[in-house]
């Protein structure tokens, strides 16, 4: 339930930035929105084994599926990488958005 | 076998690796990057020949078997795609090579050489991974590399479509990433193989549910209507190799990407009426933008989207004629389309620009240039003997196969298409191509005449003749292709030997 609230919220805070004027506020949008499929991957997994995935230090049931983690591991990167860019972007094109604030 | 599937991939990695440690020495560059696709031609080739029957084959990588490991496979479908792609890039970097040696682009060669290996890298990648989440990272590789080279030769105008491209990848990358979470919530697997049989036990809802949201994915970066605005306002303003290079593969890898999962994911769920009207929006309201545009590259660029409309009316079928259809048509697509944006690079050089407004006389300009010209703009519009006639025929009779009053509004809407094509295209040749040419397009043409950069523009003639080449050799291969096609889209819509080979002992 506390992840589902999280995802929404992080969902909706995503989808008001990207709705924005400036590609600052748009990127940070994107970044919101990466978390929240991040974590949507995590309730994939499923929350209430998280023992750790390895022989011996916890019962079969209880381990952690670690395949969302790699999942998320990966999109986290990619994500990241991304952002660098569109910052990128923002900077080179100051004041270039196509946008005119209304009066 | 297992080394062969996976050459389309490293191969260009390894030479994107080496055309940057090249960087000093561009003779040397142009000749690793050329080298590098060959050998993907090559590789190619052997996948098909290999696939040509009908036989899927699997590759586990790292040796973990399905659905654990990561799977790639080739069944003839990717295998044609692949060939096709790389036959098309190589044709497309030896213009770009032109170029840079003419002396004509502000590109960056050490900057261009070593991302386009990349996209190929990203886009073979797509073609052969058997796994959802490798095709996520395999569009993630072909869309950061498309990212890098659409600001190429950067102005506020490429920058500037660079945003509104990059910001709508984006949104389609995390809808992809929310559909492989849901997909891995529901089956416990991202194997497609896998994913494929487990589905079955799914709610139909839940399985809609996913099929629509793929849809939208892959529709994004297909350019679908509603989804469509992004792209002629970002393909025509980036250089001419960039924009010939996505326009003919990028929307192309995402409707193969419609192909692979609603057959085998979502086969036997029913999304086919929704995508019948999507088919018939995109044709009419990409052709409609054609027509109204002034520029040349903006016209081709409507007509791309409003052409992506014929491959998903042909999906929306569901039959094997239909798929074949949509096969033939994919491969005719992806050359003309290129072909298309490399002439219009050629146009560029008399005037530095592909506005309507102040071309005139092309045919007197260079005769060369407007056969070029009007070969694949003919097949575009579907007239005989061109490829584009070929695969129109092949759909609209599948369409016929078919029969429902939806689908014969379908085909209206197609055959409606196919003729404002061809308006379309007449509106270009009676202002570019007709009539006595503007003095500074003279001027302009004694000028490359007398430059030092005569090599050059002959390799940039010779590669786009060779692109309309290829594009006759596709209608006079109609036959193989087509027998290809159906093989393929018998396999697809069965699905068994796609599941049987990665999975030959069964699902866990």
């Amino acid at each position: 339930m506390t992840l589902a609230l999280g995802i929404g919220v992080l969902v909706a805070g995503g989808v008001f930035l990207v709705l924005q004027r400036g590609l600052v506020r748009i990127t940070f949008g994107f970044v919101l929105l990466g978390h929240a499929a991040n974590l949507l991957f995590l309730a994939a997994g499923g929350t209430q084994r998280r023992e750790p995935p390895i022989e011996g230090t916890a019962a079969l049931g209880q381990m952690a599926d670690p395949l969302p983690q790699a999942f998320v591991l990966t999109a986290i990167v990619i994500t990241f990488g991304i952002t660098i860019y569109l910052l990128v972007l923002a900077a080179a094109g100051k004041g270039d958005d196509d946008t005119e604030r209304l009066p | 076998m297992n080394l062969l599937i996976a050459v389309p991939f490293v191969v260009p990695l390894l030479g994107a690796a080496a055309t940057l440690l090249l960087r000093r020495a561009p003779r040397a560059q142009q000749v690793a990057s050329a080298v590098t696709l060959a050998v993907v031609i090559a590789d190619s080739t052997l996948l098909l020949a290999a696939t040509a029957d009908g036989t899927v084959v699997a590759s586990q990588a790292g040796g973990w078997a399905a659905p654990l490991g990561i799977t790639l496979v080739v069944d003839p479908l990717a295998a044609l795609l692949l060939l096709v792609s790389s036959v098309v890039l190589l044709i497309v970097l030896l213009y770009a090579i032109g170029q840079d040696i003419s002396g004509l682009s502000r590109a960056v060669p050490q900057v261009f050489h070593p991302i386009y290996l990349v996209l190929t890298a990203g886009v073979c990648l797509s073609f052969l991974s058997g796994d959802l989440f490798n095709l996520f990272v395999g569009f993630e590789i072909m869309l950061t590399a498309s990212y890098a080279l659409i600001t190429q030769a950067p102005t506020r105008a490429r920058v500037r479509a660079s945003m509104i491209y990059t910001v709508v990848g984006l949104t389609s990358s995390i809808f992809f990433l929310t559909g492989i979470a849901l997909v891995y919530a529901l089956t416990g697997t991202v194997n497609l193989a896998d994913v494929a049989e487990k589905l079955g036990a799914a709610p139909a809802g839940l399985r809609m549910v996913l099929a629509l949201l793929f849809l939208v994915v892959f529709g994004i970066k297909a350019a679908i209507v509603p989804m469509h605005f992004w792209l002629p306002d970002s393909y025509p303003v980036a250089i001419t190799r960039i924009s010939a290079i996505f326009a003919a593969l990028l929307t192309k890898v995402a409707v193969y990407a419609i192909i692979r999962t609603q057959t085998l994911l979502f086969g036997r769920d029913d999304v086919s009426t929704v995508m019948m009207w999507i088919a018939i929006a995109t044709m009419v309201i990409g052709i409609l933008g054609a027509l109204v545009q002034d520029d040349i590259n903006r016209i081709m660029s409507f007509a791309l989207v409003s052409h992506i409309g014929f491959m998903v009316f042909g999906l929306a079928l569901n039959s094997v004629a239909g798929i074949a259809g949509v096969l033939v048509y994919l491969v005719h697509h992806i050359v003309v389309q290129a072909t298309l944006f490399l002439v219009n690079g050629l146009i560029r050089q008399y005037v530095g620009h592909t506005s309507l407004r102040s071309i005139r006389g092309l045919t007197v300009v260079s005769p060369l240039l407007a056969i070029f010209f009007f070969l694949p703009a003919l097949s575009l519009a579907g007239l005989p003997p061109m490829s584009g006639f070929v695969a129109k025929v092949a759909l609209f009779q599948a369409g016929v196969q078919a029969g429902g009053w939806l689908i014969y509004l379908g085909l209206t809407a197609g055959v409606l298409t196919s003729l404002f094509t061809l308006m379309a295209i007449f509106r270009v040749w009676a202002r570019a191509f007709w009539g006595t040419p503007l003095p500074d397009m003279l001027e302009a043409r004694a000028e490359l005449r007398r430059g030092p950069d005569f090599v050059g523009r002959r390799l940039m003639a010779a590669t786009t003749g060779t692109m309309v080449g290829v594009g006759l050799l596709v209608a006079a291969a109609a036959g193989p292709l087509t027998d290809i096609a159906f093989t393929a889209a018998r396999d697809l819509l069965d699905g068994r030997a796609y599941i049987e080979a990665v999975l030959p002992e069964g699902a866990p």
